[in-house]
């Protein structure tokens, strides 16, 4: 056991950190709004141009082939500096993996630099009205014509499709199969007859969904990632960069759970005993977030299986940020309930805006009650039914 | 950076895990509530013999040279046997305290300990003292200061456990000057040591013993039948079981990095050990309660042996600071930037992420 970071680990947080607290953008509108979503985009195309978009990528696509630590680094800095989330979120955690394990060559080249460079947004394809958690019930169907697949059906819950290029997702590819057989992971490309994108406005009022409809809309051959038919194998070979680490790394409830610290310090009146308890189990919950992926780095760096615990990660973070965010409302009392943009509001309405993202979480990459079954099923062996 | 034990520690906690399986089985724990010692014959020599409770002794006094890190999958594996044998008291807290207070003290009693003394630590704290009776000698903190008693110069009022593997009692003594070992800032740095390396004695046990009741509580569920299947497969059980083995997977990783950072003296260990402490208690308690509610009646009785591992459980969340204790410091130290019993602070509260130290002091 060594916990300690090397002069080459200390030497790269020292410039991230310097990097960021210089560039960081403040103030950003939210990212989900027209008027927010080109300065987050400018940020994005900012970061890649001083190769920060993507530190853990080969140097090729504009990374610096930083280790997995080097990158957990550069997370707590990115959040320490305040910075937004990530627009590029979906692309660069959820497709780009995948596409490292199972794209051609001539995929990566092609698809890669524009994703990291914010030139191509990517948006996600898995849920369809019908099939939400029971995801293996999904028919958007891929129908083989020359040359390719048309597609016919209906993807939902489409974070930012609205502002995407792109879109990955499973498909329907053999007609007649069910469940979990005759799926393919298709991209496609959004700005084309045939496909029709219709937003939903969050909970909190954001332009952050969509619902896509197909009609015919092509999918040419070089655009099936990892075999035909092969869907869900390779779909389910990265969920655990969804629900572990690489989306939702320690960095930002670290940093989250210093602002509530701040928050707590600036109305001691407000904070009683027990408040001041729940804000250091809050803290207590981030920091044994940031321990536990200590552990399952080691895992990945020393090729040991990381497996089903990122179900665990998930849960825990998801959970985690919810407390981070209703303790602090409690602090803030009354005026807890003040959005963005009202005048009295104490931190622009940051609190009430991060509680209801945070909601999001026990919701989104696989509901904490189907990542409770997993724990239960794959982890601890009880029998599935 | 790398958090993983070495291969010499993870083959000294199997070897440990394989021999407790045999000589502490579940009757060995329940023949040892029903004696009079609480103690499970011929054990603890078998210990030694191993050369468990040497393990943090320096390597001149017959030890390993190891510390915290080393010990902590020790404790886990006695949680996880809720092992009735002195090894948290006697290995993880009075071998350490006497490795520093060194001198004539140390140089007799050290070589003892590594031969299977049990020696004892009682900290002002702290109403009962853990194995008083039977000790060889036992450590006492009052006043500021510490003494060092023969069994004879005590008498242990035996208490009555809700555990009856456990053996607690209080201690009565007059503090004379001729036992005394540390006074001032040198008794109160080896008692505040003490006090932590208890805590985080008790918090490795705890993860054991929740890890204990998770697997029984799996195995329970696999096996019993109702409404025709495996109740394991309900729903309203698995959900139970996922949250405590949750709780208890990030209690563990948290124990452990306590372990390190106690073992490396950093500025952070209170913090640490504090969200050791707090975590572990409410997973094991969580654990408990899982385990006991999915038994269901058969969980309830005196003659099925959950009921043990919940008590240990019990005992152990509260001794050296229950979670709502280990929280108010936590938060002292996070928002005042002391802990509680200090003096108020002169200097600014201290930045929660350098206080989450990575740099040895």
């Amino acid at each position: 056991m060594d916990l300690t970071y090397s002069a080459a680990e200390e030497a790269f947080r020292a410039e991230a950190r310097a990097w960021l607290e210089a560039n960081v953008p403040k103030d950003l509108p939210p990212l989900d709004s027209a008027e927010g979503f080109p300065l987050h985009v400018a940020w994005e195309k900012q970061l890649f141009a001083n190769r920060w978009a993507v530190v853990s990528w080969p140097k090729a696509y504009g990374g610096r082939e930083a280790s997995v630590i080097e990158w957990l680094i550069f997370e707590e800095e990115y959040y320490r500096a305040g910075g937004p989330q990530r627009a590029t979120q979906n692309g660069i955690f959820l497709l780009a993996p995948t596409l490292f394990e199972f794209g051609t060559q001539e995929q990566q080249d092609r698809i890669l630099p524009k994703l990291a460079a914010a030139e191509e947004l990517w948006c996600q394809g898995w849920s369809e009205p019908g099939a939400g958690s029971d995801l293996a019930s999904l028919s958007a169907r891929a129908e083989r014509v020359d040359g390719g697949f048309r597609l016919y059906g209906q993807k939902t819950w489409a974070t930012r499709g609205s502002f995407s290029h792109k879109l990955f997702g499973l498909f329907r590819s053999e007609p007649g199969s069910q469940r979990h057989k005759g799926l393919s992971y298709l991209l496609v490309d959004l700005h084309q007859d045939g496909v029709t994108v219709r937003p939903i406005d969050k909970l909190d009022g954001g332009e952050g969904f969509a619902e896509i409809f197909f009609d015919g809309a092509f999918v040419p051959d070089a655009d099936v990632l990892g075999g035909v038919g092969k869907g869900w194998e390779v779909a389910m070979a990265t969920t655990g960069s969804e629900r572990g680490l690489t989306l939702r790394s320690p960095g930002r409830f670290l940093a989250t759970a210093t602002r509530l610290i701040e928050l707590c310090r600036s109305q001691p009146e407000a904070a009683g005993e027990r408040l001041r308890d729940r804000v250091a189990d809050a803290w207590m919950q981030a920091e044994a977030y940031r321990v536990f992926t200590l552990e399952s780095v080691t895992r990945i760096v020393e090729g040991r299986a990381v497996g089903a615990d990122s179900s665990l990660m998930k849960v825990h973070w998801s959970e985690l940020d919810v407390a981070l965010h209703e303790t602090a409302l409690e602090l803030l009392g009354a005026s807890a309930e003040l959005a963005p943009g009202a005048p009295a509001s104490a931190d622009r309405g940051r609190w009430i805006e991060g509680y209801q993202f945070a909601l999001a979480g026990p919701i989104y990459a696989g509901t904490n009650e189907i990542q409770r079954n997993i724990i239960a099923e794959r982890i601890l062996g009880l029998p599935r039914k | 950076m790398r958090f993983a034990f070495s291969e010499d520690q993870l083959l000294i906690q199997q070897t440990l895990a394989e021999m407790l399986e045999k000589e502490c089985s579940h009757e060995a724990v329940e023949a040892a509530a029903k004696s009079a010692s609480g103690r499970v014959p011929g054990l603890w020599q078998q210990l030694v013999a191993m050369g468990i409770p040497a393990v943090a002794l320096p390597e001149a006094q017959g030890g390993l040279g190891g510390d915290e890190l080393d010990l902590v999958l020790l404790l886990q594996e006695a949680g996880r046997r809720a092992l009735p044998e002195p090894l948290a008291e006697t290995a993880a807290v009075a071998a350490p305290l006497l490795r520093e207070l060194g001198g004539e003290l140390a140089a007799e009693w050290l070589p003892r300990i590594a031969e299977g003394a049990v020696v004892v630590v009682g900290l002002a704290s702290e109403p009962f003292v853990g194995f008083a009776d039977g000790a060889e000698l036992l450590i006492l903190e009052r006043g500021g200061e510490l003494f060092a008693l023969a069994p004879s110069a005590v008498k242990c009022e035996a208490q009555r456990s809700v555990d009856d593997a456990r053996r607690i009692a209080r201690v009565e003594w007059s503090a004379s000057p001729a036992a005394r070992i540390a006074s001032g800032e040198r008794a109160a740095a080896l008692a505040a040591a003490a006090f932590e390396r208890s805590a985080l004695a008790a918090a490795a046990q705890l993860v054991g013993l929740g890890r204990y009741m998770v697997d029984l509580t799996v195995a329970y569920a696999k096996g019993r039948e109702q409404f025709g299947q495996a109740i394991g497969a309900f729903q309203a059980v698995k959900h139970q079981i996922a949250s405590a083995h949750l709780k208890l997977e990030f209690a563990r990783a948290i124990v452990q990095h306590a372990a390190y950072t106690l073992a490396k003296g950093w500025d952070s260990r209170q913090l640490d050990v504090s969200t050791a402490k707090a975590l572990a208690g409410d997973a094991a308690h969580l654990c408990g309660r899982a385990a006991l509610q999915c038994h269901g009646a058969i969980g309830y009785t005196y003659e099925y042996h959950l009921h043990l591992w919940l008590k240990r459980a019990w005992a152990l969340e509260k001794a050296f600071g229950d979670a709502p204790w280990h929280r108010r410091r936590a938060a002292a130290l996070l928002l005042d930037g002391r802990a509680p019993s200090e003096a108020a602070p002169q200097a600014p509260a201290r930045d929660p992420a350098r206080l989450r130290g990575r740099r040895a002091p």
